[in-house]
């Protein structure tokens, strides 16, 4: 339980110091870790118990993330972007990336590919949940444009 | 001579909106923003019928149909969130007609003044806290925490300075990468680290290409080919700058 915590946090400074040199604005900073750390719950949630389940879990952490980030930016009245950006960052298969490096250069390539193919599963989620968050909000555009014409 | 003043007066709003969208572009904006944001300031400062091409190396903008175009160029791209920030408030105060055009256009040509970055130190920072940081939550390794944080310091240090002599940016990822998996080797040689393998993850978080991937898709999916294509291949060049940087370290030791 206790690493548990130590993770977050560190998934709550690993956003922010992302932000640090991609430079974010100063007022951005703690809700771009806050996003972060929203979307890495989600995919700690489904990771969990189904370990198998790494495109789902990533498909729903980059939803999560997309969607947090549409709503702190009109809370910031900033662009989504930059939350987008922030709160991707512990999502990354990075450790993935690398197997499928390791194993490629010393010639282990059955073993590489299976990296690959995890690789391309969670980039292919994460991309796929933040198209599905974007396509939530033009939906939602959309029905505030006809209750508004209604009201008219 | 009301033709020639309404001539200026396009003139300086199509010149706004070429230069806020290649600032835009410059900062790691995605094109369908860019796009959405010259048509809403052409839109605002009256023009009638403003045509936009938008691509991740170019703009081209005409204002009305029998006027020239102009072309913006955009030859560098890094990140900069705080400058696509800075664009979007200014074009909004200008839908409040807040701010005229002119003090709008001048706004964007002094951006470098209005914008401050972080500190260099603190920006190194921020590099050795993403690494440290995900090497406890990618690897489960707490036991790193501290040599990873100095490492990905490292690696962004070398990033930094090549980009700044060398202007290559494949180059100086790839040497980055070296430079980092060296360190992590040697930090485990030395008997400062556990395991390079986690080391070497942390030390290339900074610099892997999420970012571009994402943008990559989200252009191609609005739409874009162009951009998302060009987006693609760049991500990729740097994912395997990269690659060859840490296969190349890998392999002698």
């Amino acid at each position: 339980m206790l690493i548990f915590w130590f993770k977050v946090i560190c998934v709550y400074f690993s956003s922010v110091g992302f932000g640090l040199f991609m430079n974010l604005p100063h007022k951005a900073l703690n809700f771009a870790g806050f996003d972060g750390v929203l979307g890495w719950l989600i995919y700690y949630w489904i990771i969990t118990p189904y370990p198998a389940a790494i495109g789902q879990a990533n498909f729903w952490g980059g939803l999560v993330v997309g969607l947090s980030a549409i709503i702190f930016a009109r809370i910031k009245r900033m662009p989504s972007i930059l939350f987008e950006v922030t709160g991707l960052v512990p999502l990354v298969p990075g450790g993935q990336a690398y197997n499928f490096i390791k194993n490629f250069a010393l010639g282990n390539y059955s073993a590489a590919l299976n990296y690959l193919d995890q690789v391309i599963l969670i980039a292919g989620g994460i991309a796929l949940g933040f198209i599905v968050s974007e396509l939530l909000l033009k939906f939602e555009q959309r029905i505030r444009h006809l209750m508004v014409k209604r009201a008219i | 001579m009301a033709e020639k003043e309404d001539r200026n007066y396009e003139k300086i709003v199509v010149d706004t909106c070429v230069l806020a969208g290649t600032i835009m572009i410059e900062s790691g904006s995605e094109v369908s923003r860019v796009n959405d944001t010259m048509l809403r300031i052409a839109k605002n400062a009256g023009l009638k019928d403003p045509q936009i091409y938008v691509t991740v190396t170019g703009i081209i903008m005409s204002g009305t149909a029998d006027s020239g175009a102009q072309v913006g160029s955009v030859d560098k791209r890094s990140f900069d969130l705080e400058k696509v920030t800075e664009v979007n408030e200014l074009s909004r105060e200008f839908a409040a007609k807040k701010i005229d055009i002119n003090t709008f256009y001048d706004s964007l040509v002094h951006i470098d003044d209005l914008v401050s970055m972080f500190p260099e130190w603190l920006q190194i920072l921020g590099a050795g806290i993403v690494g440290a940081t995900l090497v406890v939550v990618f690897r489960n390794d707490i036991h790193d925490f501290w040599i990873t944080l100095a490492i990905a310091a490292l690696g962004w240090i070398i990033y930094y300075l090549m980009g700044k002599y060398i202007q290559v940016k494949f180059l100086s990822e790839f040497l980055a990468a070296v430079g980092v998996a060296f360190a992590a080797t040697f930090a485990v040689i030395l008997g400062l680290g556990i395991n390079s393998d986690d080391i070497i993850v942390g030390g290339m978080m900074p610099l892997v290409p999420g970012i571009p991937l994402t943008n990559a898709i989200r252009d191609m999916l609005s739409g874009n080919l162009v951009s998302g294509i060009a987006r693609g291949v760049e991500a990729l060049l740097s994912a395997c700058a990269l690659g060859f940087g840490v296969a190349l370290v890998i392999r002698f030791f």
